[in-house]
């Protein structure tokens, strides 16, 4: 291990317990991560949470509105509410994990990439991802299921394509300022490689902005699940998704009403907590992110 | 000011060019034929190559593609396989069908943005600051979709104040317009508007914290007259920022907005095409959508100059 390396992690991670301090002193960020560890606890356990087969049928107990026996009362199949949004709580999460994971993994080193190497293919990429976010997200969405297909793997396809650029361009900025740091130039002259440098140096200066990136992006992708599963371009039925269960609740809107609110708390919650906890890393990495650093 | 609006026009064409190259390099790589998905069941290999002939499938990629960009320039989107219609007839008869949408969805968030935003800086720290700020971080959780159930459950359903569904045309009369578009637009208005709360909150307070705003006061002025005429021309620049990107936002929205109302506006036609493999109207649908959006960003950054006479001269 060279001098330079040691004081940079000894510096990182001085500053990481200092962001941690920061978020943790944020309540908006610590209430948004508690109710995120219990929405995947409720992913992991659905199965033994819910106090019903999710998808059995009994048309006898059609549109029953909430009681002892259904609390949240049961659909126009007679299926239960609350064990049909606990076990869409976990394919809803799955999907977005899915959704950033492809994203992540495409966007991230082609933003390394352009940013570290700049050139003829930067200046292609950057023109390619300016080109796709010129769309709105949701009708470059609509346009990918087109052409994959319907489905929920393949909306969630979509929804990465639709969300790459948002990280590309993280990565490639933050790539850049650090890219110039003094202490990177000092790797370079004691004979480190390329590969090592984007290694050891740039992806941990890229991750903190990346993280609260990922965090908007992440609530973007819920609403994207549930907009297309709602148009009938994603999930399909008897699949439990909210967006599933929420346009199932308007065609029934006039009669039972009572069906909108567990699906569609569910997505607000999800989202609210979220984009609260990327506003907490966002203030507690501080300058780290606001001027690209 | 011209000068700047034709380069910034000239800058803008090559992104709309490479928007419609991108969709048709993704339809080329489509697993799915367009022809199968056209001929329905059980077609003979004779009606299939008729359909590929039909949607110049035989030919090289790229010469389809400059046929369709050289048409396109000419006006003519080609004919949809599936109604038989022109395309560019279709989106241009729906096209002012959602921009009215928009539009009014837009004087919606301006009014409520604004409004909430300006009471919370002057108020600042405040209860009622506190208040906006918390209503503005739950509405932002709130997607269009889930927005327009609400709505149409309160104020159609329970209080059948607007219709549930349905449209009219603003020829019909702009009271009737004005019925059927109101719950629409303010689905489409929840998280524009809280957006512009925070925006216009921030800007505001910006604002009122320079030396000017001190000096005007101190001169003798109203408070009242300092927001209106100093403050508020200078906080518009982040406004109207905000507001370009809540444009593409809205279309994005009015896909799913217009398919809950049944309005026959671009949104619908969006979903329509693709559960019906109707990509020919798709890709004339990105072109309108992308040119739609430049030239909203064009009037976004022309407006800088209304507000900020110092960036007419750049």
């Amino acid at each position: 291990m060279t001098a330079h390396e040691s004081v940079g992690t000894k510096e990182r991670r001085r500053r990481r317990s200092r962001v941690l301090r920061r978020l943790l002193r944020n309540r908006a960020a610590v209430v948004s991560m508690a109710v995120l560890a219990v929405l995947g606890l409720v992913a992991i356990f659905a199965d033994l949470l819910a106090p019903d087969d999710p998808n059995k049928v009994a048309l006898v107990l059609r549109l029953t509105p909430p009681s002892a026996e259904h609390w949240l009362g049961t659909d126009a199949l007679g299926r239960d509410v609350l064990s049909r949004v606990l076990v869409a709580t976990r394919v809803d999460l799955l999907a977005s994990l899915q959704a950033v994971g492809i994203a992540l993994v495409v966007g991230v080193p082609l933003g390394i990439v352009a940013g570290y190497w700049g050139g003829i293919g930067d200046s292609l990429l950057s023109r390619v991802i300016d080109a796709l976010m010129m769309l709105p997200p949701l009708i470059l969405a609509v346009v990918v299921v087109a052409i994959l297909g319907p489905g929920l793997s393949n909306a969630m396809l979509a929804i990465a394509i639709v969300i790459i650029p948002s990280f590309y361009r993280v990565v490639r900025a933050s790539t850049q300022t650090a890219s110039s740091e003094l202490y990177i130039e000092s790797a370079r002259a004691s004979g480190c490689t390329s590969w090592r440098i984007l290694w050891r140096h740039i992806l941990p200066a890229v991750a903190p902005p990346l993280l609260v990136q990922a965090s908007f992006s992440a609530s973007v992708v819920i609403v994207a699940e549930a907009s297309l599963s709602f148009l009938g371009l994603g999930a399909r039925a008897p699949q439990a998704t909210w967006g599933l269960m929420l346009k199932e609740a308007s065609s029934n809107l006039t009669t039972s009403s009572y069906l909108i609110y567990p699906p569609a708390i569910m997505v607000a919650i999800t989202i609210l907590a979220l984009s609260l906890l990327g506003d907490g890393l966002r203030d507690a990495l501080g300058r780290q992110t606001t001027d690209g650093r | 000011m011209i000068r700047f609006i034709g380069k910034r026009l000239l800058l803008a064409v090559p992104t709309v060019v490479l928007v419609t190259f991108l969709v048709f390099v993704l339809m080329e790589l489509s697993p799915t034929d367009p022809a199968v998905a056209l001929a329905g069941d059980n077609p003979t290999p004779e009606r299939l190559a008729e359909l590929r002939h039909m949607l110049g499938l035989d030919r090289p990629f790229l010469e389809r593609y400059f046929d369709w960009g050289l048409h396109a320039l000419q006006g003519d989107l080609g004919t949809s396989p599936v109604t038989h219609q022109s395309v560019i007839s279709d989106l241009m008869a729906r096209l002012p069908i959602t921009a009215s949408l928009v539009l009014l969805s837009m004087i919606f968030t301006l009014v409520i943005g604004v409004g909430l935003g300006t009471i919370a800086a002057l108020k600042k720290g405040g209860i009622v600051d506190w208040i906006t700020n918390s209503i503005a971080n739950l509405l932002m959780a709130i997607p269009p979709f889930v927005a327009a159930m609400l709505l149409v459950l309160f104020l159609a359903i329970s209080n059948p104040i607007f219709p549930a569904t349905g449209y009219a045309t603003l020829g019909a009369g702009p009271g009737l317009w004005l019925q059927f578009m109101t719950l629409p637009a303010l689905s489409l208005a929840i998280i524009p508007a809280a957006l512009l709360t925070r925006q216009v909150r921030g800007a505001l307070i910006d604002a009122l914290e320079e030396d000017y705003v001190r000096t005007a006061r101190a001169k003798g002025l109203r408070r009242t007259m300092v927001v209106g005429k100093h403050t508020a021309k200078n906080a518009a620049i982040p406004v109207v920022t905000v507001l370009g990107l809540v444009v593409t936002q809205m279309v994005g929205g009015a896909v799913v907005v217009e398919s809950i109302f049944a309005i026959p506006g671009l949104g619908s036609v969006s979903v329509d095409s693709v559960l019906k493999g109707d990509l020919v109207t798709l890709q004339g649908l990105v072109l309108l959508v992308a040119v739609a959006v430049t030239v909203v960003n064009l009037l976004v950054d022309a407006s800088y100059g209304y507000f900020n006479p110092r960036l007419r001269t750049r």
